[in-house]
């Protein structure tokens, strides 16, 4: 690297393939950290550098972030845990199973995608016949709507897989509350009584669940590609990626019971999308036995192309270093592609109209960003 | 090579294009900005620090801005950017060096957690340090100008870091802040003292900078043990009180006065328990500067019998 010229590109997708310590030079990890504070992953990175090679090999000037970083992190599952046994007891008298995904299911399982995850909010899946309990009873314990717009709260209720996010008075922490893991609306929907059926409950006194290995690792496949933004794109990959290699670890016929799941459930694109980038980013690739299997989940081939495409780039870091042409047109089709999925057209364009007219006429103004802290 | 030693012109480009890398204390920041007064204000306050070199890690890599599309000139603003993003609301640009400074501020106090970071006032003598934990208006910026012009060495006015390995606090030695009566104070109190241009009308009211003695900023590397604790406290006309208080509430209150003692979690607990138990921990009531000074050197006195 010459001095003076600043260095540019993706560094981040291609470090989670490294296992030996990063040889960068001071402008290129200042560049790394920037693109990993921008994904959310910098504790992510701390601990894929802590891992390979520990942390003592990385130059002191990034290292300090990276420690820190990692203070953040374990500081956060701490919270989570917390929290989750709050949630736990405002919800005690529910009929559901508390369900919980994603973040806050891999803290409390002990899961490896839990080392260096930052997290934004909690989510958990409950019982559809049971929501408006759980609503009420998160309202007891002091968790309240953000959402004030009738519209928007109408629209979750009625189309959507959870409810508006909750915010605890106090603390803060918000909570995400589901019946499923996909709208009713989406092409790819799947019966929240089906991921119920199969749950596994987790260690700890009071009754928590998580959704079976399989399961988990599908809802972390379709929540990647129904999403129609992707700054959490990388992270839930490398999170799909961990619980792969656990779970194939730990069940030799993880891989067949994942196939047979996602026809099941009708989720064979997703999971072939989720495993195409997997082998582009991280080289992770379905046992011998299974190839032919996971090659039949593949879509027709222009739309394979095309996703594959689109995907490649919208999955690289949102940052102005990483940005190439062709990139705005292909966040711009997926996010289209999102809609399309989640709701059919006699749906999707009166929503999409109304949503067009309150950001055109809002009725509040919008959150302003904070002032200074420190004089 | 040193800020001071950078002709004009270099320095109008490191700021318009290439970055200009300064070091304060422990870490490198590369500024970035068109505005005059940010120029203007750096040149003054910043002449004595050190640059950092091409191949340096820098910590922090920030921008001031013009005002977005029409409030470039009408009312025209300044804007903070970190990782291309703009975290606060923009400010008048006639602020813009406040700005920076807060900037600055906000860049260690949310990222720097290899440290304990207060939210606190220190300063040292004799290679021991007195933290001042204060909140905005109890006169402990005040209270630190009038020192480090009185035998003390500034450490930080606004941001103590202490190292959790060996329990030292780290000199960050940045301009040091003033607001409203504060500067004509410190003005009549050290001739000569060299102010930034006086934003007004902040949030804070009148705002300036004073520029950290020559001698203080050749010494930022060089760390200070804690040895008291003192919670000051201006009330006017108030004689000087300096009167003992508990570890126990100390502690409790320099965890209130923490940025990040709960992401550090039981180290955090560790580092000021240790901090606390090796210091003198005080109540400080004044209203006039030289009794204050007196009070200090009494505090030093009273370590070396």
């Amino acid at each position: 690297m010459s001095v003076g010229r600043p260095p540019t590109g993706d560094l981040l997708s291609g470090v989670w393939l490294q296992r030996a310590p990063l040889q960068l030079s001071s402008a290129e990890w200042q560049l790394l950290l920037v693109q990993a504070r921008a994904t959310r992953l910098q504790a992510r990175l701390a601990w894929h550098c802590a891992r390979h090679g520990g942390l003592e090999a990385v130059p002191a000037g990034p290292r300090r972030y990276l420690i820190g970083a990692l203070a953040v992190a374990r500081r956060q599952v701490q919270t989570v845990r917390w929290e989750v046994n709050e949630i736990l007891k405002a919800m005690a008298g529910v009929d559901t199973p508390v369900v919980l995904l994603k973040g806050a299911a891999y803290v409390l399982a002990d899961l490896p995608p839990a080392h260096g995850r930052l997290f934004a909010d909690i989510d958990i899946l409950v019982d559809r016949a049971a929501l408006d309990a759980a609503e009420m009873a998160l309202l007891v314990g002091g968790w309240v709507s953000d959402e004030r717009d009738a519209y928007n709260n109408r629209y979750y209720r009625q189309w959507m897989h959870e409810i508006p996010p909750v915010r605890h008075v106090k603390r803060s922490t918000v909570i995400d509350v589901h019946h499923t893991v996909t709208p009713p609306t989406s092409v790819f929907n799947v019966d929240g009584r089906q991921l119920l059926a199969r749950v596994q409950r987790l260690p700890g006194p009071r009754p928590v669940f998580a959704l079976q290995p399989v399961d988990m690792v599908l809802h972390s496949a379709v929540h990647l590609f129904q999403e129609g933004e992707f700054d959490h794109g990388l992270r839930d990959l490398l999170d799909m990626n961990d619980l792969l290699q656990h779970f194939s670890e730990a069940s030799p016929d993880f891989w067949g019971q994942l196939l047979a799941r996602a026809r099941e459930l009708g989720l064979q694109a997703p999971l072939h999308h989720a495993l195409f980038h997997l082998q582009r980013l991280f080289g992770t690739e379905p046992p011998p036995a299974w190839r032919a299997e996971v090659r039949a989940l593949q879509p027709a081939w222009l739309p394979r192309q095309l996703m594959a495409w689109a995907l490649t780039h919208a999955l690289r870091p949102m940052h102005a270093s990483c940005h190439q042409p062709g990139e705005g047109l292909a966040r711009w089709l997926l996010y289209v592609r999102s809609h399309w999925l989640r709701m059919p057209v006699h749906l999707l364009l009166p929503h999409l109209v109304r949503k067009a007219w309150m950001r055109r006429f809002p009725d509040k103004p919008k959150q302003q960003p904070v002032t200074p802290p420190v004089a | 090579m040193i800020l001071r030693e950078l002709p004009a012109p270099a320095l109008t480009r490191r700021l318009r294009q290439d970055g200009l890398r300064l070091r304060t204390g422990p870490f490198l920041f590369e500024l970035r900005s068109p505005l005059p007064l940010v120029q203007e204000g750096i040149a003054r306050l910043y002449a004595d620090y050190p640059l950092g070199a091409d191949d340096e890690y820098v910590d922090y890599a920030l921008r001031i801005e013009h005002g977005a599309g029409w409030r470039r000139w009408v009312k025209p603003q300044a804007r903070f950017l970190f990782d291309d993003q703009q975290v606060f609301e923009p400010m008048p640009a006639s602020h813009a060096f406040a700005l920076l400074e807060w900037s600055m501020n906000w860049c260690i106090s949310t990222q720097a957690h290899d440290c304990l970071v207060l939210h606190a006032a220190v300063i040292e003598r004799e290679g021991l340090a007195v933290i001042l934990p204060a909140p905005p208006g109890s006169g402990k910026s005040t209270l630190c100008a009038g020192l480090i012009h009185s035998g003390w060495r500034l450490l930080s006015d606004e941001l103590t870091l202490i190292v959790p390995e060996d329990r030292r606090v780290l000199p960050l030695c940045r301009p040091v802040s003033l607001k409203n009566q504060s500067i004509e104070v410190m003005g009549n109190y050290v001739p000569g003292a060299v102010f930034g241009r006086i934003a007004h009308e902040t949030a804070k009211g009148s705002v300036t900078h004073m520029k950290v003695p020559s001698d203080h900023v050749a010494r930022m590397q060089t760390p200070a043990q804690p040895r008291w604790v003192v919670f000051p406290r201006y009330v006017a006309g108030a004689a000087t009180r300096l009167t003992p208080r508990s570890r126990a509430q100390s502690l409790l209150d320099l965890a209130r006065n923490a940025f990040n003692y709960m992401v550090l979690g039981e180290l955090g607990f560790e580092v000021l328990r240790d901090t606390v138990a090796a210091a003198d921990c005080y109540d400080f009531e004044y209203s006039r500067l030289d009794e204050a000074v007196a009070a200090f050197d009494g505090l030093l006195s009273g370590a070396r019998a």
